[in-house]
């Protein structure tokens, strides 16, 4: 069992990780919780669901990962105090999750130190919650504007910069509040919500096959692993398994949004310490990563290409050849272009000693994903619970402890060559033909189904429970951007104001993925 | 430093040519005289706004500024403030807390302002939305006002999740050429 607690009984998920899930009572929260980080686990999500219409109350639902694999534990509550012991003194990453469940569903932690609002501004009143079965729009829309109590430094000589929604480049909207003193950063407090657009709820109305290309767009960047980890909660429910084709497709699609993103990033790494070059470099090869997407799954980034059950996209053996030259010419370019980042003093200059997170402090917050391994948080999904066909890909993590702008950056160049490599090897051992899908049209009734998928920036998990006639009743997609949005706040402390979007782009997180 | 030159060199030009305007983009009628179109011809400043979008569209607009669309070329630029832009550039179905963002950026845009409806959801709320069933879609939900025309006005929408750069750089041409 991965967690031993009396009160604790597990089920086993079928599926491709090792995961399993289980009931416990209010009272074994906090026990549970402490059991599983002290043997150095970690929370990865945290979401409530309504299921009155299945004759109970409310029900907190947190999924946990240690070395075993992913525990997803559901806490009953009742409909008239659906109240639950904190976590977020055991997790301090709870705190958000632990409000944003607040604000959608009107379950709260008791003893929370924090229960000012996450989600909501001013869309809907305080007291109706979008996520229960009985909401109604219209009666509960306001056109209040936003007032949010930021925590205030005082001090002689300390003043604030708001910044945002609206940002000075092309970047999701969000809201930063630094305290400084001259350039120096004192404090910065982030404000987020803006693209709330109501996610989980559009699942609600959604068949199984709307609901995949949904969560393709949860956040556009890491369509591939929302939309894996969507069909992988699916299958875990239906308890089937996609043909290997298109396992080995699936990863073939994860590892080349790795490889887009990860050339962008470091493109756009360069050009926030002014060396332009960089960025015209590194989208020079990203644009041909993307046009050849295109030309060979009709979709630049693939949107769309996994369905529940398998694929919907196929490499011939004439597009194989082309992303083996597309290999070559990338781990060509690629080596010339890191040669002259690490001998540019500038660049070197700015990168190393900036937003630093320790690897103690790190694995305090939970810092997951390649932020995580910058700083020493050995944690990949891919090595740890190697789902088909990563269990014969022997994936190598990269891991790296100065927890610094630069260590990101090396995590990135390592992670792409990494994948450049997996790619060679799916690539020849992708065999001509072969099944594409599985049918998998519905559901059983009031299963519960979770996948989790190392995409680009972390770990993303989405859990799925159906209702009675095997319709999606809940559906919560996880982006690591909760985990490691909290670490921006703690990385820029001390920095110069102007360092702070290079230190934002090292991380590069996700605001819709965590607005919803 | 040789290094660097050297890679330069190699890389040479890789921009495409760049795409016709496309006279069914247009919407609404062009509100634009012959002389403001002569100035803007020369050269366009853009101030994007993301109102709610994945971030697909975001992807597809960073891509317009690599060396293969190479938007600067053609005299067009990214502008930090709405002060300095002639053109909004809106993504996304427009949340509904947003809406305040995107009506004060649309304001502080000095006139003649041009707004281009940027990806599927910008036009008519996307898969965001519950379509309301009114002809021209524009759905809403309660975190949601849908497309982008609910909130300021639009002159050019350019569909698709996400359009391709080249589709969106088609129209930004489309918006500032005149309607003949």
């Amino acid at each position: 069992m991965p967690i031993n607690h009396p009160n604790l009984h597990l089920t086993q998920l079928a599926g491709a990780i090792p995961a399993w899930s289980g009931k416990i009572k209010p009272d074994d929260l906090q026990p549970i919780c402490r059991n599983v980080h002290d043997g150095g686990g970690r929370l990865v999500a945290l979401w409530g669901s309504d299921d009155r219409e299945q004759g109970n109350g409310y029900a907190l639902h947190i999924a946990l990962v240690n070395e075993a694999g992913l525990i997803c534990l559901s806490v009953p509550l009742p409909a008239g105090q659906p109240a639950y012991p904190d976590i977020s003194s055991i997790f301090p990453v709870a705190n958000r999750m632990q409000r944003a469940a607040y604000d959608l569903l009107g379950i709260y932690a008791h003893e929370g130190r924090d229960h000012r609002k996450w989600l909501r501004h001013g869309a809907w009143h305080g007291g109706s919650f979008p996520l229960r079965k009985d909401f109604d729009p219209a009666p509960s829309r306001t056109d209040d504007a936003d007032s949010y109590p930021f925590v205030q430094v005082e001090g002689q000589g300390v003043h604030e910069i708001a910044v945002g929604p609206v940002h000075a480049g092309t970047i999701e909207p969000g809201h930063f509040r630094f305290s400084v003193v001259g350039e120096k950063m004192l404090r910065l407090e982030e404000r987020f919500g803006y693209t709330h657009k109501g996610i989980e709820k559009r699942f609600e109305s959604m068949s199984l096959q709307q609901g995949e290309k949904l969560a393709g767009r949860v956040s556009g960047d890491s369509t591939v692993a929302y939309a894996w980890a969507y069909a992988m909660a699916a299958e875990s429910i239906a308890a089937v398994t996609p043909p290997d084709r298109a396992l080995w497709l699936r990863a073939l699609f994860l590892e080349r949004e790795r490889i887009a993103n990860h050339l962008g990033d470091l493109g756009y790494l360069g050009n926030d310490v002014a060396l332009s070059f960089g960025f015209t470099q590194f989208w020079i090869l990203k644009e041909q990563v993307l046009r050849n997407n295109g030309a060979l799954f009709g979709h630049r980034y693939l949107m769309d290409s996994i369905i529940p059950g398998g694929v919907a996209a196929d490499l011939a053996e004439p597009g194989k050849r082309t992303l083996f030259e597309e290999c070559s010419l990338l781990e060509r370019e690629v080596r010339v272009l890191r040669g002259i980042y690490e001998e540019h003093a500038g660049v070197q200059d700015r990168f190393i000693g900036a937003g630093r997170i320790e690897p103690r402090l790190a694995a305090q917050l939970g810092l997951c994903g390649l932020a995580g391994r910058a700083s020493s948080q050995a944690w990949d999904t891919r090595v740890q619970f190697p789902c088909a066909p990563y269990d014969q890909l022997d994936v190598q993590m990269a891991t790296y402890r100065n927890g610094d702008v630069a260590a990101r950056v090396i995590v990135r160049f390592d992670e792409l060559f990494e994948s450049l490599r997996l790619q060679r090897e799916i690539l020849a051992r992708l065999m001509p033909g072969g099944q594409l899908s599985l049918p998998l049209e519905k559901l059983p009734a009031l299963g519960f189904g979770a996948g989790m998928v190392e995409g680009w920036r972390g770990e993303v998990l989405v859990a799925i429970h159906t209702d009675k006639d095997g319709n999606l009743a809940r559906v919560h997609p996880h982006d690591p951007s909760w985990q490691n949005w909290p670490a921006l706040e703690h990385a820029i402390m001390g920095n110069i104001v102007p360092d702070f979007p290079l230190i934002n782009k090292s991380f590069n997180l996700s605001y819709s993925g965590q607005d919803l | 430093m040789y290094q660097l030159i050297k890679q330069i060199i190699k890389t040479g030009i890789k921009t495409d040519a760049a795409p016709l305007p496309d006279e069914t983009l247009r919407v609404t009628a062009q509100r634009l005289h012959e002389e403001i179109l002569h100035v803007f011809g020369s050269a366009l400043n853009i101030r994007h706004v993301d109102a709610g979008s994945c971030n697909g569209c975001e992807l597809e607009i960073h891509a317009l500024s690599n060396a293969y669309y190479n938007i600067e070329g053609l005299g067009i630029k990214f502008v930090a403030s709405p002060r300095h832009a002639d053109m909004l550039l809106v993504t996304g179905p427009v949340s509904r807390h947003m809406v305040t963002a995107l009506r004060r950026t649309f304001d502080a845009t000095p006139e003649p302002r041009l707004v281009v409806a940027i990806g599927e959801c910008a036009c008519n709320g996307g898969i965001f939305c519950t379509n309301d069933g009114s002809p021209d879609g524009g759905g809403e939900s309660y975190a949601s006002c849908g497309r982008v025309a609910n909130v300021i006005p639009v002159d050019v929408v350019v569909g698709g999740c996400p359009p391709t750069p080249t589709a969106i750089l088609q129209g930004i041409l489309t918006a500032v050429s005149a309607q003949k």
